[in-house]
């Protein structure tokens, strides 16, 4: 399973961070100190990854930012590659050539995308079409509602003129 | 909303997001969010904070958060966020929520309730952000207050909420296996569902179950072949292909279930041979995810009663792997090839070139593994060779976890393959001394039982000199500085044991040497400790030998000091010291006997040797001994016990509902008999545990006490309900649209609704667009590069605003032409690629042609005063959010296409749910895609332009130390 999911910039700034088994505020704290030390110091042409305190943690660089996250010994890191693939696509699609300026605006966005890729620290999705479809749905609710806030708001500006 | 930003939050939130992402240090960034957590402390507590705001506030917090500072100040905001009618609100407020909270946290008992309520809901994005929150949040005690609901979700017609509902199940599988325990026909049967998601979802929880059972599952093997066969067949829809690969998630979980499946069952592996040697047949590592199914084949095929032809495939495929240029083939390969030795070790020869390479590798993580796989191939006839490295790049190395991982694999083989005792000394020397402070202390304590027990039973003479060896090599280091505490216990025991045994040393060198060692380290007590023992080991072996003693004055100052010991450990040795040295050589011989460590301490746990004091007491009158399960008042421990367990059951917390009020004023007078009504009262959910813990004692009546004791909920919800969160609740205007999105009706009857109500909101928008522009060509005149922008901007919208027009009144035909055309679309894409739409054609507008000539230039203008930020945000804001309603809008319908299109001959997989799925979607998304739909996809000009020109109205600019920022991640 998958034990968190970390998002840092080549600067060591968190771009986002989804803990999926349990740590409390300071070990979170000191699991990013760890390995943004860890991975950021990693040349280009090394392994996608880390051999981490009894775990996993698989690795990837796309453009300035590294998509991390950290598995358990038996995993499979070639198939962790591709769900980071898989999510990065479905950013991709998502805001329209995604580049690390659209997560750090929008990183709630990206949790609400990353909710339905993973849950409980597994692939819960593979069908990039389905997670689409989902998003939409719910973006599509957000936009109607804010439409309907508008039109009404609207109305009641006019009524109480 | 005038304040909004560029991408729908205030400007002071990006001002935030800004500030944080220009801090040059930590320190910087930290002060930062510090104020800014004073600033949210402040207003967050505000009376009659509007939602909208509310929700920002919460997105704020979930922030702060992610930098790793505490937020918990605003958590009960974010419970209270999930109560909320508005799924917009909902959602926001489960996210924070599920990213605040661990499972154990103490407010997750206010958010049950929502959840059970959500959980119901019958719009099916609610229950989608209530599941996703169940996982997350729910902790084995209150896994049974949304069990039966979430169980009932299986049957859910959206595959999506099917799918979350089985993860549920499986992440409650995982927190308390017996809860689900009588649910696990459920997970069998939902491996037959149309839907590949659903089951795909269901191979998690069948995995773990299998792993922990797997003979019970035997009889699934067929049906997993036969799927996995299917899957490679491409029988699924091409929407789960990925980089053409028929689903290979699911090919993965199924590979892993096969391999425990067919773990030492030659029956079930026979199964398996034809399809592994498929998934061998085409073979290349073009592809990163054929890569990752192959690694999985190797390694079901490692775990299996594989056969010899398979063998055969997957070592080709690993030495493959490992000419690989790739480090991450060449650690896969690795890998697989210490999975493979162990069928047959001959397979590592032919790769011993390749494991030196990996092993000579600068990259660490390839040499770890490598290690591991010699770690796996070490015989006595290497042993030598592979410690000596792995001390080596032990020493070379900071990390302690891993240190301590590589020490004990060194001390391991040393123990089980040393060559010569000379050897496994030094060996054992280096690693202590390198590495003694993270050796586990097990290992000491495994060694100080070697060294007296020797390595062969019958050969009394090698042991003594493995001894003398150890002694030797131990008085030669013990004088060195910074050695490991647990390395001197290992010295001065083995010293006091047999320092004096071969009679090299004289007892007055090593008393000497030992209170060296005590001296040395006097904040050590337990080294001193094992320092004075010894001490005292070494006189009393003298002493028992007739040997004349005399303590060293060194000695007995330590003694004296350690006599006057805070530790009172430390005294009673001392004492005790003094004690042997006073006494006589028989005496001192039974206490302290020589090469006695071994020998097995005679207990006497009946104590037979007080027989004759008791029989005297007994004779002058004393009572006789009950023994304690006999005596009075515990009567009956088992019966006590029975309802310890029996209290804990129904003590615990109750979740689900309370029967309504009877209509008098009945219940108020008489609690006690509703009570056990309701016990009584068989409860509509019979899948319930409490109900099937105890279904005999239910009936009897003194059950009623107990539920007494029960906290009811029912007063306590009305408390956090509408009541008191109504005075944060915002004006009319705001909360009531969004009650009535939220109805699933709603989406249903839309149709006809909605295009009023479109027609009502984009007007709305129009005239803001209407503005826009000219405080724009206001901008345009004080900052010159504005003006191409300009001229892009409007044409664009009010593009995009006629179609809305057009849409709403050619309601009825739109889809289905958008459907026609996007099928044509779907058919010349080629995969990779996103989706070009054919609505497309009027897109490139002159501004746009203008504006690529050279983007930057004419976006400089844009720098400068922050005023220009808001002038232009309205504009921004209707096309980014147009933007991301059209980038999916037209996925769903050529979904359908694709679907259509790969129609497979076979009945076993649904085809049709997916076709129906893509039915089901309600018009006003249709109608809504269609209008929106002119904007492109990909890497194109125009998206990255709009992104700088968003991005400088926030204020960030690309910047010589930051250039990535923009760069897209996939180019």
């Amino acid at each position: 399973m998958i034990h968190f999911v970390l998002l840092i910039s080549r600067q060591g700034k968190v771009r986002l961070t989804k803990w999926y088994s349990p740590y409390s505020q300071k070990e979170r704290a000191k699991v990013i100190r760890e390995l943004s030390g860890v991975i950021l110091s990693r040349g280009p042409k090394l392994c996608n990854f880390v051999e981490w305190r009894g775990f996993k943690v698989v690795y990837k660089r796309y453009a300035s930012l590294y998509f991390c996250m950290c598995i358990d010994q038996g995993d499979n890191e070639l198939e962790i590659l591709q769900i980071i693939h898989h999510f990065v696509e479905i950013l991709d699609r998502y805001f329209g050539s995604v580049c690390e300026l659209d997560l750090i605006f929008n990183f709630h966005k990206a949790y609400f995308i990353l909710d339905e890729i993973l849950i409980a620290g597994e692939l819960q999705e593979s069908s990039k079409r389905i997670v689409a479809r989902l998003i939409d749905a719910q973006d599509s609710l957000v936009e109607i509602a804010k439409e309907q806030a508008s039109s009404l708001s609207n109305m009641i500006a006019q009524v109480t003129k | 909303m005038g304040s909004q930003g560029g991408w729908g939050q205030s400007k002071e939130f990006l001002d935030l997001v800004k500030s944080i992402g220009e801090a040059r240090s930590k320190a910087e960034e930290d002060r930062i969010v510090m104020s800014e957590i004073e600033n949210l402390k402040r207003r967050i507590t505000e009376p009659d904070i509007p939602k909208r705001k509310m929700k920002e506030y919460i997105i704020r917090l979930v922030y702060v958060e992610m930098l790793g500072h505490d937020a918990s100040f605003g958590y009960i905001h974010a419970v209270k966020m999930t109560h909320d009618d508005s799924l917009l609100l909902k959602r926001t407020g489960y996210l924070a929520v599920t990213l605040f909270l661990n499972e154990n946290h103490d407010l997750i008992i206010l958010i049950v309730n929502t959840i059970q309520k959500d959980l119901k809901s019958d719009n099916y994005l609610v229950v989608c952000a209530a599941l996703t929150a169940v996982c997350k949040l729910i902790n084995e005690e209150t896994i049974p207050a949304v069990l039966p609901q979430v169980v009932e979700l299986l049957g859910h017609p959206k595959e999506a909420v099917k799918r979350k509902a089985i993860m549920a199940l499986h992440r409650f599988y995982q927190r308390a296996p017996s809860s689900v325990a009588h649910l696990i026909s459920n997970f069998r049967k939902r491996l037959c569902d149309n839907d590949p998601g659903v089951m795909g979802a269901t191979l998690c929880p069948l995995f773990d179950l299998i792993a922990a059972d797997a003979n019970s599952y035997k009889d699934l093997v067929v049906s997993f072949v036969s799927i996995l066969k299917q899957v490679t067949e491409r029988r699924l829809p091409k929407s789960y292909d990925y980089h053409q690969m028929p689903a290979p998630f699911i090919q993965i979980r199924l590979l892993k279930i096969l391999a425990l499946l067919g773990n030492g069952d030659k029956q079930a592996s026979e199964h398996m041979y034809i399809v592994l040697g498929d998934m061998f047949r085409k073979c290349d590592l073009s592809s990163n995810i054929r890569n990752a199914v192959l690694y999985e084949s190797i390694c079901c095929v490692s775990s299996i009663n594989c056969s010899t032809k398979l063998l055969e495939s997957a070592a080709e495929v690993t030495s493959q792997f490992l000419k690989s240029d790739s480090h991450n083939l060449k650690y896969m390969g690795i890998d697989a090839l210490g999975r493979l030795i162990k069928i047959n070790p001959e397979i590592a020869e032919e790769h011993q070139l390749a494991v030196i390479d990996c092993l000579e590798d600068p990259d660490d993580t390839l040499k770890r593994k490598t290690f591991e796989l010699l770690y796996k191939m070490t015989k006595s006839s290497n042993v030598e060779v592979i410690v000596d490295r792995m001390i080596d790049y032990m020493i070379s190395i900071n990390d302690n976890h891993y240190k301590t991982e590589i020490s004990s694999r060194c001390i391991e083989l040393a123990e089980q393959f040393a060559p010569s005792n000379q050897w496994f000394i030094q060996t054992m020397n280096k690693v202590f001394e390198h590495a003694g402070d993270l050796v586990n202390v097990k290992v000491a304590h495994n060694l100080m039982r070697l060294i007296p027990e020797g390595f062969g039973e019958d050969n009394e003479g090698a042991d003594n000199q493995l001894r003398s060896s150890a002694v030797e090599s131990y008085l030669r280091i013990i004088g060195e500085p910074k050695l490991p505490s647990l390395f001197l216990q290992v010295i001065c025991w083995v010293l006091g044991e047999y320092g004096t045994a071969d009679r090299k040393f004289s007892a007055s060198y090593i008393t000497g040497k030992l209170c060296d060692v005590a001296e040395a380290h006097p904040s050590d007590d337990i080294v001193k400790a094992y320092a004075v023992t010894a001490i005292m080991k070494i006189y009393a072996f003298e002493i028992a030998a007739g040997r004349k003693v005399e303590l060293l004055p060194e000695c007995q100052s330590l003694v004296d000091e350690l006599s006057a010991s805070h530790s009172t450990d430390l005294q009673q040795r001392a004492y005790e010291l003094q004690a042997v040295l006073g006494l006589d050589a028989r005496a001192v011989e039974s206490i302290m006997p020589s090469d006695a460590s071994c020998e097995d301490i005679e207990v006497d746990k009946s104590l037979s040797f007080l027989d004759g004091y008791v029989q005297e007491a007994l004779v002058k009158g004393a009572r006789p001994y009950i023994p304690e399960s006999e005596r009075s008042g515990m009567s009956n421990i088992s019966n006590f016990r029975g309802q310890v367990h029996h209290d804990s059951s129904t003590h615990g917390l109750r979740f689900e509902a309370y029967e309504l009020p009877k209509p008098s004023g009945a219940s108020r007078i008489q609690p006690a008999p509703l009570a056990a009504s309701k016990e009584l009262v068989p409860v509509s959910e019979p899948t319930y545990p409490q109900e099937i813990l105890q279904p005999a004692s239910v009936s009897s009546v003194s059950e009623t006490g107990p539920t007494e004791f029960k906290l009811r909920l029912d007063g306590i919800q009305k408390k956090w309900g509408r009541p008191t969160y109504s005075p944060t609740a915002p004006s009319t205007s705001n909360s009531n649209p969004q009650k009535t999105v939220n109805g699933a009706p709603q989406l249903v009857v839309q149709g006809a609704v909605s295009s009023q109500a479109h027609d009502v909101s984009y007007d709305s928008r129009k005239t803001k667009v209407e503005v826009s522009p000219e405080k724009q060509k206001l901008a345009a005149s004080l900052f010159g590069g504005w003006s191409s922008k300009t001229e892009k901007r409007p044409t664009s919208t009010n593009h995009k605003t006629t179609r809305v027009h057009s849409a709403a009144v050619e309601k009825s035909q739109m889809p289905t032409a958008a459907v026609a055309s996007t099928e044509q679309a779907a058919e010349k894409e080629s995969p990779q690629q996103p989706p070009l739409n054919l609505l497309d054609l009027g897109d490139p507008t002159p501004g746009d042609s203008t504006a690529s000539i050279d983007p930057f230039k004419q976006l400089e203008g844009l720098l400068g005063p922050s005023d220009v930020s808001s002038v232009g945000n309205s504009a921004v804001t209707a096309s980014k959010s147009a933007d991301i309603m059209s980038l999916y809008a037209e996925s769903p319908i050529s979904g359908l296409g694709g679907t259509v299109a790969n129609m497979a001959p076979t009945n076993s997989i649904n085809l049709t749910s997916g076709v129906s799925n893509a039915a089901n979607r309600n018009v006003p998304v249709g109608s809504a895609s269609t209008q929106v739909a002119p904007v492109k996809k990909g890497p194109n000009p125009q998206d990255s332009l709009e992104k700088h020109a968003v991005a400088r109205q926030v204020g960030v600019t690309p910047s010589v130390t930051n250039p990535n920022l923009f760069r897209d991640l996939l180019g």
